[in-house]
């Protein structure tokens, strides 16, 4: 049994190595560093949504854009893949290194590794919780806190004039991840000011399609009265939306739907009137990443946060933005 | 006395069943949620469909339904399937990938070609299962986990790493849509669950299948086919899968190589042993994995009505299992009945003498 279980599991890990190198080796170009030509080593978390591969996409571009030599590697949602990543980066001596963290904690070790061989370290997207802050010049991303009042600010706007309760019901994403609590956070807070808006039920929908559906539809039983859905993301609002259309009421127009990313699928959504507004979170930082990249080879100082450009949109705006939306 | 136990003996009948457990299980949860929704069983009839929680229940539990059915029978010769949650997954990505790149996606010719693409290449993966597990003699938990790891990432490789949305309103009946007022998803799974069940059990099929799962060289000694019957049951599986993923993925219009299915193995273990089939093999009850499945997505219902914090709901599902697994431990109920029969005894004495002692000691 014992042997078999080795074969079958190394087996298992020559493919997802392989599975691996491939995806690497698309990204990359030949490695060479005699030219001067700055050279980034990016840890992607995987490719595990439409907003993730556009994130990856926009690096991509950029980095060519800017003749810039990106080693990409692709860690599918696993958190040894991209250590192993970071060291391979620190061997080939990469200019600077970026990375989305998969989780929060867990990278001291390879982080003192980097800054022992002098090469900075930016985190995209998402940040770590690491004491010493002296392990990353800069953190570039969106505030998922930000985010949350965003949408909290619209509604608070968007029933300013009436005076009866306002019921919410939120779609939570992944519970204990970091755009989870903080959206729920940031949008609490600017809701909290006026005792009328009431979050009569929370629940987590996983971030995804299936789970935002099922979750709404016994929402929409146990819950008398609803006048509004708040996602955490666009996919579990577009599964609200069916299970909305499936109880005999409109969304958008019976119950105001809330909800953030600003995918495209959404935008159609929002197109048609289903959802009342959205709060963008901007996958394509490569740019400012690749400027950033550059600053802090040429050793100027950088702020410690610096935010994504992002906006919110109305359904007039999502209309309008829908043909150029790239993902 | 000996009255008493003559009239009980149908009462004794019934709650000796294997399903009565489970049904008692279930009803009990069933009723909790009247408790905290008073019109929870109320169903009515919204834009022509039928409309209520336990409609709910019933559509969200048949993929369930569905992918536990294929586990049972795996089980019950002896074996288990962990790669049904990638089975899922790679089917609704395939069946959605070939509908949204077609030309009309709304053709009934379309869909049917994209269920056939993917209970084909579930037909290929349970094969590859069941010669795994049959022919070479791999453990079944090893066998089955190179394709539930793999297969993922191959759901993943088809859709690209994105969601595929598809708008194609054939495909969406078979998740989504209504017939004869109900979800059809159900209809199809009571379908599938009434020609197993006539299958297993009208023939010598389901006992050959449980003489394999009880003792394999005794079955192959009297000239039973094991081989074959064990491949068999994981293409079986395997099937059962697909046509889940199929609803799944059309119930949202869309395949996520990333989430379809994921951990639906586990619930579906889970749901066969809720029903009362013993993870060693050698017997299974399909109404009892039914009743088992909606046990599950009862639960989960139950969560998202009630309120529980996400923070706290697995512990709570946790919970509940224990309790519904101790429960129909005949060796737990035994215990408890001779602990209870035993305070019964030791009390009376005590309710006639003073009771303050009794009482600081508590």
């Amino acid at each position: 049994m014992s042997k078999r279980a080795v074969a079958a599991a190394a087996l298992v890990g020559a493919m997802i190595i392989g599975l691996t190198a491939c995806s690497s080796g698309s990204g990359s170009s030949d490695g060479k560093k005699s030219d001067g030509k700055l050279t980034i080593g990016f840890a992607q978390v995987g490719a595990e949504s439409g907003w993730r591969t556009a994130n990856t996409k926009s690096i991509q571009d950029a980095a060519k854009k800017a003749g810039v030599t990106l080693k990409f590697s692709d860690a599918q949602q696993k958190q040894e893949n991209q250590i192993k990543a970071i060291r391979s980066f620190i061997q080939q001596k990469v200019d600077v290194i970026a990375f989305s963290p998969v989780v929060e904690s867990g990278w001291d070790t390879v982080l003192k590794e980097a800054k022992a061989a002098h090469i900075p370290v930016i985190l995209t997207d998402r940040a770590v919780d690491s004491k010493d802050e002296s392990l990353y010049v800069s953190f570039l991303g969106s505030d998922f806190v930000e985010e949350g009042k965003k949408a909290g600010d619209w509604l608070v706007k968007e029933y300013a004039s009436g005076s009866g309760d306002v019921n919410i019901v939120q779609l939570e994403g992944t519970t204990g991840s970091a755009p989870a609590n903080d959206r729920k956070s940031g949008f609490a807070d600017a809701i909290k000011g006026d005792p009328k808006f009431k979050i009569v039920a929370s629940q987590t929908g996983d971030f995804t399609r299936a789970k935002g559906k099922e979750v709404m539809q016994a929402f929409l039983k146990s819950q008398p009265k609803i006048d509004v859905l708040y996602a955490h993301n666009d996919d579990m609002a577009l599964g609200a939306i069916q299970a909305i259309e499936e109880a005999g009421k409109k969304p958008g127009t019976d119950i105001k739907i809330v909800s953030v990313d600003g995918v495209k699928d959404a935008f159609t959504a929002m197109s048609q009137g289903k959802i009342n507004f959205d709060v963008e979170c901007n996958p394509l930082l490569g740019d400012q990443l690749m400027e950033l990249a550059k600053k802090v080879k040429a050793g100027e100082s950088v702020p410690r946060r610096i935010q994504t450009e992002e906006g919110t949109f109305t359904p007039e705006q999502a209309t309008a933005a829908l043909p150029s939306r790239q993902y | 006395m000996m009255s008493t136990a003559a009239a009980a003996s149908p009462v004794k009948a019934v709650t000796r069943s294997r399903l009565f457990w489970p049904a008692v299980v279930l009803a009990v949860l069933l009723a909790a949620n009247l408790a905290f929704t008073p019109d929870f069983f109320a169903v009515r009839l919204q834009g022509g469909h039928l409309y209520g929680s336990l409609i709910d229940i019933l559509h969200f539990g048949a993929p369930l339904i569905l992918v536990s059915l294929g586990m049972t029978l795996v089980i019950a010769t002896g074996g288990i399937d962990l790669s049904v949650g990638s089975t899922v997954a790679i089917s609704g990505a395939l069946a959605c990938l070939h509908i949204s790149e077609s030309t009309d996606p709304g053709s009934l010719a379309t869909v049917l070609t994209a269920a056939g693409i993917a209970l084909g290449t579930a037909l290929l993966l349970g094969a590859v299962n069941g010669l795994l597990v049959a022919k070479v003699g791999v453990q079944p938990i090893i066998a089955t986990l190179i394709l539930m790891v793999a297969g993922r990432g191959v759901a993943q490789l088809i859709t690209d790493g994105q969601i595929i949305t598809v708008t194609s309103d054939p495909y969406k009946l078979i998740g989504g849509g209504y017939w004869l007022t109900m979800p059809f998803a159900i209809l199809l799974s009571a379908l599938v669950v009434l020609a197993t069940v006539l299958l297993t059990r009208s023939t010598a099929l389901g006992l050959l299948l449980e003489s394999v799962g009880g003792n394999p060289v005794a079955s192959r000694l009297v000239g039973i086919r094991a081989m074959r019957l064990v491949a068999l049951v994981y293409v079986f599986s395997a099937l059962c899968a697909a046509l889940a993923g199929l609803m799944v993925s059309s119930n949202v219009s869309a395949a996520d190589g990333n989430n379809a299915g994921l951990w639906i193995e586990l619930d579906a273990i889970l749901a066969v042993v809720l029903g009362g089939t013993s993870l060693n093999g050698g017997r299974f009850s399909i109404g009892g994995t039914v009743l088992g499945a909606l046990i599950i997505q009862t639960l989960s219902t139950t969560v998202y009505t009630i309120g529980i914090p996400p923070e706290t709901t697995l512990v709570f599902k946790a919970f509940v299992v224990i309790v519904v697994c101790l429960i129909q431990s005949p060796a737990f109920r035994a215990k408890l009945a001779a602990r209870g029969a035993r305070a019964r005894r030791t009390a009376r004495p005590h309710a006639a003498a003073p009771t303050t002692n009794r009482e600081v000691g508590a």
